[in-house]
């Protein structure tokens, strides 16, 4: 291969282009060309006729030497291949001559900044939108119980409840024992470590023994809804059911959402009683209260409002989670990626909306005393 | 006669039982377009990922401007390998990445070349496949059937390569589409001197742009020949491809078209 150059001739008028004007020489030959471009006039004479092999890389950089008037008549000494070449290449980059150009940064952050509120506040009616349509269903396959989907139903509650039971189990097992730990170790320096048990009764039953379940449905079962359905919809199997006059809410999310339901207040009930569990090692093995002394004190200073209060969540949590999922589910479009894409944004808007939710509801139950 | 730039001696694929190929012999000549034909099964895919290297033939030998795919040093196979372009069935471009990103990448990866140079290039490719300007900016999945293709062309003529691998190029496009790509890749041919080696389903292609045929079947190349010595063969599974109201009526238009 010869090395390709473009040198001014000692005249001045002429710009002498040699050797193989292929892709492999063009980061040289990037520098030379920008270099000499400013050089060239209308009267500078194109001379190309030392131009040996030329390709559609080489064909662009002589263009650009000549300023992209995408005249191929300014090069002499062209054979006809090499000038149907650069006439082709010139035609393709006529076509882009005018390719949009990118916006400054400021403006682009402007414009991401729009488009965020713009898509929060998409997701927000869509989310709306689709809680309705799920309740319409509902209302109106629950008078009808020959489109009841019992096999669908069991399925998924087998999934997210039975199949969830280890993990929640253990999971609030260990959290139980860390809030122990900690109440023990602040409430020792009082002389008030008996207080230990109302601190892990009250936590466990108003607060993490749903919400702990919250986030590992969500993460489970709700990511699991989103790749389900979003694979449904990126092989146009949802378009299917509709053909075949299902309503897919009805098919595909009615027994969802419903085996949620009923699977999250009892698994929230487990990770109640695993959490106070996990509590009750630790303070019988590490503080003086007897096992007996710990349910006696449980009995005797928690009052069941706090169960109550913990357990009227668990629904309304397996709602959210359950319409998020399958609202992502259905926003995947095409592609496989795209099913990635939205499950992540499924498990975060669950945990992000549970969160917000329990907030509120901790605000709610503490203005009304209970 | 011109340079023979494929050469398929003797080749033997087979995976556990079936045999796919056995003896095939294949040669196709610079600067011309080749149409692969064969059945469904018949392996004419199989036969393009011997021949790029991505399926190890269990014999024979795959020569690509001369040398032995098999036998030549790592670095040699790779400079090789950057001549051949390659066009999968359904487009493969990368999913997270532009279309212009997509065309960029074997040029970012194989040559040092400054930003600017790159960004000028991929546009070039992307106009040079046909596509209008905005499309640069726009993923994989923001395209239609026929510009994923035309996409997947752009990447595949990057480096500018010598041979170009097509494999069934006008598979699900309308006829318009499938017409106009035809036509597209003939001007590539003419005005950049690409070898094509092209596996298709579609005889208006056949007709419109190949300079000669290859069929597949018996685990072999039955005939390679321009595609008015193809039609004469005696071959029945040939004759009832070539001669059934599909190929009757593609080779009516074909020549209609020639007439005006």
């Amino acid at each position: 291969m010869q090395p390709a150059t473009a040198t001014l001739a000692a005249d001045g008028v002429r710009i002498l282009l040699a050797g193989d004007w292929v892709l492999a020489q063009a980061p040289a030959l990037a520098g030379q060309v920008e270099r000499l471009r400013r050089q060239v006039g209308a009267s500078t004479v194109l001379d190309a006729s030392g131009i040996g092999r030329l390709d559609t890389a080489g064909a662009s950089l002589l263009l650009q030497l000549d300023e992209d008037s995408g005249r191929t008549d300014r090069f002499d000494g062209l054979g006809a291949h090499q000038r149907e070449l650069l006439a082709t290449v010139a035609r393709a980059m006529r076509a882009h001559a005018a390719a949009p150009r990118r916006p400054n940064g400021l403006i682009e952050l402007l414009a991401n900044a729009g488009k965020a509120v713009e898509h929060f506040w998409r997701d927000l009616t869509e989310l709306v939108g689709f809680i309705g349509l799920i309740l319409s269903a509902l209302a109106r396959s629950l008078v009808l119980p020959q489109r009841w989907r019992v096999t669908s139903l069991f399925f998924h509650i087998e999934q997210t409840g039975l199949n969830a039971v280890p993990i929640v189990a253990l999971l609030s097992f260990l959290v139980g024992a860390v809030v122990a730990f900690l109440g023990a170790t602040i409430l020792r320096d009082f002389g008030a470590t008996v207080f230990t048990v109302e601190l892990i009764s009250y936590s466990f039953l108003r607060e993490f023994g749903v919400l702990l379940t919250a986030i590992m449905v969500a993460g489970r079962s709700g990511s699991a809804f989103t790749a389900q359905i979003g694979s449904m919809k990126a092989r146009e199997e949802v378009d299917a059911i509709r053909t075949m006059g299902l309503s897919p809410v009805e098919v595909l999310v009615l027994p969802r959402v419903l085996a949620l339901l009923i699977a999250m207040p009892l698994l929230s009930f487990l990770a109640m009683v695993a959490g106070i569990i996990g509590g009750a090692m630790v303070c019988v093995y590490t503080l003086d209260i007897s096992p007996g002394m710990f349910l006696h004190r449980l009995q005797e200073m928690t009052q069941v409002r706090h169960f109550w209060v913990g357990m009227i969540k668990a629904p309304l949590f397996a709602f959210l989670i359950a319409a998020i999922g399958c609202l992502e589910g259905f926003k995947v479009s095409g592609s496989a990626e795209s099913v990635g894409a939205h499950t992540t944004s499924s498990v975060v808007q669950s945990i992000f909306v549970v969160i917000l939710v329990d907030a509120l509801a901790a605000i709610f139950f503490m203005e009304i005393g209970w | 006669m011109s340079e023979t730039v494929i050469e398929v001696r003797g080749l033997r694929n087979q995976f556990g039982e079936q045999v796919v190929h056995e003896n095939l012999d294949l040669d196709v000549r610079r600067g011309e377009i080749i149409g692969v034909v064969g059945g469904s099964g018949s392996g004419k895919s199989v036969l393009l990922r011997s021949i790029i290297g991505l399926n190890q033939p269990r014999a024979g030998t795959v020569r690509l401007f001369g040398e032995d795919m098999a036998r030549v040093s790592a670095a040699r196979r790779n400079a090789i390998e950057q001549r051949c372009g390659v066009l999968f069935q359904n487009g493969a471009l990368f999913s997270s990445l532009t279309v212009a990103e997509n065309v960029s990448v074997p040029l970012v990866e194989h040559h040092g070349l400054p930003h600017a140079l790159i960004e000028r290039l991929a546009a070039l490719k992307i106009g040079l496949a046909g596509l209008p300007p905005e499309a640069g900016a726009k993923f994989p999945s923001e395209l239609s059937g026929g510009m994923v293709k035309r996409a997947a062309l752009a990447r595949s003529l990057a480096l500018d390569p010598d041979i170009l691998f097509l494999d069934e190029p006008t598979a699900g496009l309308d006829p318009i589409g499938a017409a106009a790509f035809d036509q597209l890749i003939l001007t590539l041919r003419d005005s950049l001197g690409l070898t094509v080696f092209l596996i298709t389903h579609d005889l208006d292609t056949l007709y419109t742009i190949c300079d000669r045929v290859a069929v597949l079947a018996q685990r072999r190349v039955l005939i390679n020949a321009p595609l008015a010595e193809v039609e004469r063969q005696d071959e029945p599974w040939i004759r009832e491809y070539f001669q059934g109201p599909r190929g009757r009526a593609a080779e009516h238009a074909a020549l209609t078209a020639k007439r005006i």
